[in-house]
This record gives C-alpha cells, structure tokens and sequence, in this order.
C-alpha cells in the first residue's frame, strides 16, 4: 500500500460516493450545530419535508448569542433578537430529535469546547459545524472543518457533505518551546510566517515535539487557528495523552468498543514516507510571546517589537498595513510594550478551557488589575466554569477585578452585549482581530491568555516573562 | 436556486487585500433567522456612518456603482467565518460575481451554494479588471461561466478555471441536497459498513 498522510487515512475512510471528476460524498459522524447559523438550514428542511438522517450523530448547543450574565435562562433578559434564535434552536433540537444541551444546562458551552468535553469527539471522525473554528477538533486526530448553511442542511439531510480533497501540508514545531511561550504563541507564529491564505487549499497536520509536548487543551488552541492561516483544517496525529484525555468521557466508547476503537486509533498517523505538497519548520525555541498589532491575524510579532511601518511591507499589504493603522490607531516605530488598554478579554474557543483560566490565574494571583481597567472571564463552558471554581481560579480572578461570567461566545464576537465601544483597545485570547469584531470601532489585540492577565495588570501590553 | 450563465454588468472596484466576512456582514446582522434581506446591510460598517447616513467615498454609495453586480477585490476575499450571511447580504444587494487573486475556501464554496460565481484570476489580470471597473458605470465587464472566460469593456479576455461539478450546478440552478439525494443508496451502504467496522462512532 502506498504511503499516506493522516489526512489521507481518515479521507479514505470516509468517500461514502466518488463521481469521475474526483467529487466526493464524505460522511460525516458528528455534526455540530449552533443558535446563528442553523435556522435557515432547519428551515430549509421543513420547507422540502425533509428529516434530519442522522439525528443521533447531531449535537446543537446555543453559545455566540446568549448572554453571560445571571439569568439568562429567562428569555426576558436576552436582547428579543437572541430570544429568537435561541426559541428557534430549542424548537428544532426537539422537533427533530437530536443532542440537545440548552442555556440552563451545565454542559451548555462554546459548542467546539462542549464536543470534546462531552467525548463526541473522536479521532479518526469527520466533524463539521457552521462555523469556522470547527478545526479545533482537529487536535484529536478528527477530520474537522467548518461549513456554511446550506451545507449544514446538506449534511443535516444527507450525513455527507460534497467535497474535494485538499492537499497536504506539515507544520512542524521542532525542539522545546521557551518559558512563558504557549500553544497560542505557536498558532499565531505559523500564521505570521505563512500569512492568512498560506493554508489555503491544504489541509494542515502539526507536528513535532512542542506540539507533542503539548496538552489536549494546547493542541486545540493550535488546531483552532488553522482556518486563520486560510486551511480547510487542521490535524494532530492522536497519542497517549489523546486517549487519557478521551476515556470516561460521557459519549467515549466504553469497555469492548473502547478495545476496538484504540485497534484502529494507533494506526492514525502519517506514515513516515508520505507525500506533502507544502512543508514548513519553525524552531520551538525561535518562537516568543506574541501579539497582533493590527487587524488580521497575520500582523503578528514579538512582543518585543515595535510597531511596523507600511513600507515594512509589500503589494496589497501596504495598503492594508496603513489601514490597520489607521483603524488601530498605531504609530510606527511604537514599542508594542507601550500600547495601553482598557479591556481584557479571557475566554473563546481559542482559549477558554481550564488550562488557560489556570494560566491566567497563575499570573493574577495575589494581584490587581489596573484601575479603571474592564476585565472579563468567559468560560469556556459551564463544566470549565464548575472546575475553576473548584479549583479556586474564580476567587482569584474576581479579587484581582475581574468579572466571572456564564459560558458562551461573548466578546469573541460580540453578538450579545459583551461589546467594545468605538475606540475601546482590548488585549483578547479571542482568535480574530478583524476590524468592528468585538464591536464597532473597538481594537483588539490577540495574545495569550497568561499575557492578557499580565495586560490587566500593568495596563498596557506587556511580555507575561516580566511577571513570572 | 438562481441559474448563471452568462452577465453582464457594472463592476465596481475593492482594492483591498482581506476583506473578511465580518466587513462584508457585520455580527449585528446575523441575528435573523431569514436568508433575505440582508443587501441594505452589505458592507455595513464602510458604507454608513455612526449615524446610520451614507458615507459617499465608499465605492458601492457612488452613482456610478450603485448597480453594480460584480466586485472586483484584492487577495483572500471572504476571509473569517463561515457565515453563509456573507453570500447572502451580496446576492441581495445584487452581485453575482466576485473576481479576485484568491478567496477563503469556506467562502468560495458558500457562494456557489447562492448563485454567485467566484472567480480566481491571477493579479495581473486582476489588476487589468480593476483598472476596467474603475471607470465606472460606461465599462460593463462581460462573465461567460459556459466559456469560462471574463472580459473587459476594451475587449481584453481572460480564461479562468472553475471545478467542473460546480460549474454544471451553476449552469443549472441545481440544487445539491437533491443531487445526493439521489446517491442515497450509496449513503446506505457507506453507512452500514462504517457501523459494522467502527461502532462506537
Ligand atoms: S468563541 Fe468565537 S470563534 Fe469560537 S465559536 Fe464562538 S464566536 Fe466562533
């Protein structure tokens, strides 16, 4: 047999149809669905007198819209427009019979956080969900990527979704990471390096021993991003921790099948002679904390750095580049330590799991955040939220400031009232910079979770080193 | 859905690099549960001030571009989320084609699902339509999804590539659940073999 990527492995495990053209039909084993971007889709089901084919493979939770604040359960205190997308959603987890885990549920979360947690995600699965980030779920070795509308009612209807394969690309993270760079610092490293669309068309596997040495939560933050580097998805090859982290899960295979399904999980790795159509390699020990200074995910730099300039650049991105500058405010030649800010943002898919609520409060323990500074903890989901609260993160957040919110997507986008005002300048764990993301006119700077704790404390950007 | 064949039409000229999905359809605008209606909020936060008026600088408020129904973009159009709203608000406001040296794939494949042609052409050639559409309303570029090739009102022609799958559902109007649908029986037999050899999916 010949060679064959990861990717290859689980593709071809999948072709549920192939045309002559090399379109194919991929099944899908787990599709995700959330409050926005369904109900044209169910709609669209109802109107055709069609079912969902799979409902047991369906899983629905309401997370971008619903607000963070204590009672939220009543409609009453939802913006009517929310009210709406949530009733929808409810209306059509029941109507059509799948996995359902509503706003008063402590399972309810970001639904890329609640997959894994849940054991709905596996290695060697395809996963998909309306929504960008679905790649996070790539960190178990799962085929995940996101999908618009009118695919979700595809794949509602027919469990498959109409395809082409990608090609292939390796990232690799050689050698050990230095202290205070973490998975996030990768993630946004290898955008800087390849920029927003270097993944486009590929379907990207990170490897290498920082990646390995990373933790489930790690992983994710890094498979996360990879649709910000422009790939369909991206991959880590599933391991010994992937497993620990899987077993006992709620929906994980149990006992014989859990035999059956780590027969087959081992053999999900990319043979050592497969081919890669693009091929890039960064030094572990090359990479530094990192911060976005403009507004797309590729205006990445040390935090070290100061400011680019637009003629640091060239084509297209000089115009850009003063756009951003414009936009963010920022002069050239600034050191980035000297940006100072109003809010902090700690949560999202990228970076609201318990892992990176401990980071953050390793750095906020027995410290405040700079007066008159607005600092917000998100949960990733109500089980993260249980566990930091267990674990005494929540005290120590709320005694150094900040406020300790309900799980959902919140300021990653700004959807339900966790906005920024018109100018407001946020240090963020979210994933996206764009301009107006985290409300009209409001300037987000992406970092680490551990260098967002340290910005609420000094007020500015800051190198989370000085603080360890 | 709403066939393509070939189009006529005013081009209106976005030289910027990264237009996201959230310039295209700010978040404020997914709140609906309709796929209509979405075209007076296209592009949002550049066409109107904080007042809710106009802003006349921006390209798709000018006289001359008004009815435009292509856009002519920098690299990596529609990048960010996966927001079918982006299409949506597009095809509402009345584009049907958006030409530019690359887009982001979930993007790409959203507009073929809405009757919008994407079309790829390398930046050279992008740069020849930009400078076209930069006339304004007297330069009508001319998109021929059958013979796979754009022209410019100076008669220029360029070929571009378009999977050939896609391109046949465009032609037709056709619509992709009934086309699986009709592979159903290929669907059962993945399906009962998947189970037999991974059950615990
Ligand atoms: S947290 Fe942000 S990026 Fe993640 S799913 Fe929610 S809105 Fe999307």
């Amino acid at each position: 047999m010949s060679p064959k990527t990861l990717y290859d492995k689980i593709w071809d495990a999948h072709v549920a149809h192939e045309a002559d053209d090399g379109t194919c039909l991929l099944y899908i084993d787990r599709h995700l669905v959330h409050e926005v971007t369904s109900p044209q889709a169910f709609e669209g089901l109802r109107m055709a007198g069609r079912t969902v084919r799979a409902p047991d493979k369906t899983i629905a939770v309401p997370d971008h819209n619903v607000p963070t604040t204590p009672g939220r359960e009543d409609p009453k205190n939802m913006t009517e427009d929310s009210a709406i997308q949530v009733a929808a959603l409810d209306k059509n987890a029941r109507d059509f019979g799948i996995h359902y885990y509503p706003v008063d549920d402590i399972r309810q979360g970001i639904v890329h956080i609640v997959g894994p947690e849940q054991g709905w995600t596996l290695p060697g699965m395809t996963v998909v969900c309306g929504d960008s980030h679905t790649a996070t779920h790539g960190a178990f070795g799962a085929l995940a990527h996101g999908i618009g509308t009118s695919e979700v009612e595809h794949v509602l209807a027919t469990q498959t979704l109409i395809q082409k394969k990608s090609k292939n690309m390796k990232v690799e993270i050689t050698g050990k990471l230095r202290p205070g760079v973490t998975a996030k610092d990768i993630t946004l490293s290898v955008i800087g390096e390849t920029g927003t669309a270097g993944g486009t068309g590929y379907v990207i596997e990170y490897c290498g021993e920082a990646i390995r040495d990373l933790s489930m939560e790690g992983r994710m933050t890094v498979c996360n991003m990879a649709i910000e580097g422009g790939a369909r998805a991206g991959l880590i090859a599933p391991d010994e921790k992937t497993f620990e982290y899987i077993k006992g899960r709620p929906h994980a295979p149990k006992a014989a099948q859990w035999e059956a399904a780590m027969n087959w999980w081992k053999t999900l790795y990319s043979d050592d002679d497969a081919h890669w159509d693009k091929v890039v390699t960064i030094k572990g020990e090359d990479i530094a904390p990192v911060v976005t200074w403009g507004t797309s995910p590729e205006d990445v730099l040390p935090i070290t750095a100061s400011v680019p300039a637009p003629e640091d650049f060239e084509g297209g991105k000089v115009g850009a580049a003063k756009r951003s500058l414009d936009y963010m405010d920022l002069k050239p030649g600034t050191p980035l330590n000297e940006i100072e800010i109003d809010t902090v943002f700690i949560g999202s898919c990228t970076n609201g799991r318990i892992e990176d609520l401990r980071a953050a409060a390793e750095i906020l323990k027995g410290k405040k955040i700079k007066d008159g500074m607005r600092a917000m903890v998100v949960p990733g989901s109500g089980l993260v939220r249980a566990q930091a609260e267990e674990e005494g993160l929540a005290d120590i957040f709320k005694a150094a400031g900040f406020e300790w919110r309900l799980a959902g997507c919140s300021m990653c986008l700004a959807m339900n009232p966790d906005q920024l005002s018109p100018g407001e300048r946020c240090a963020a764990t979210s994933n996206r910079n764009f301009e107006g993301r985290q409300g009209r006119g409001g300037r987000t700077h992406l970092m680490s979770p551990a260098m967002a704790a340290a910005a609420a404390v000094t007020g500015k950007l800051t190198d989370v080193r000085e603080l360890m | 859905m709403e066939k393509f064949e070939k189009l006529t039409g005013i081009a209106a000229p976005m030289p910027l690099v990264n237009i996201d999905t959230d310039m295209i359809i700010p978040k404020q605008f997914l709140k609906t549960i309709k796929r209509s209606g979405l075209g007076v909020n296209l592009f949002d936060e550049m066409r109107y001030d904080d007042n809710g008026e106009e802003i006349p600088d921006f390209v798709l408020n000018k006289p001359q571009y008004r009815e435009a129904e292509i856009l002519v973009a920098g690299d990596n159009f529609g990048c960010g989320s996966s927001r079918e709203h982006a299409p949506w608000a597009l095809k509402d406001f009345g584009i049907r084609c958006v030409i530019a040296p690359s887009f982001a794939d979930i993007f790409y494949n959203n507009c073929f699902k809405n009757g919008i042609l994407p079309i790829a052409l390398p930046q050279d050639q992008v740069d020849v339509l930009m400078k076209d559409a930069e006339k304004g309303a007297n330069a009508r570029i001319i998109v021929d999804l059958e013979e796979q090739t754009v022209t410019t009102s100076d008669g220029d022609s360029f070929a571009f590539e378009v999977d050939s799958f896609k391109k046949h559902c465009l032609l037709e109007g056709l619509d992709d659940i009934g086309l699986t649908l009709e592979k159903v029986g290929a669907i059962d037999t993945f399906e009962a073999r998947a189970s037999a050899e991974r059950p615990w999916v």
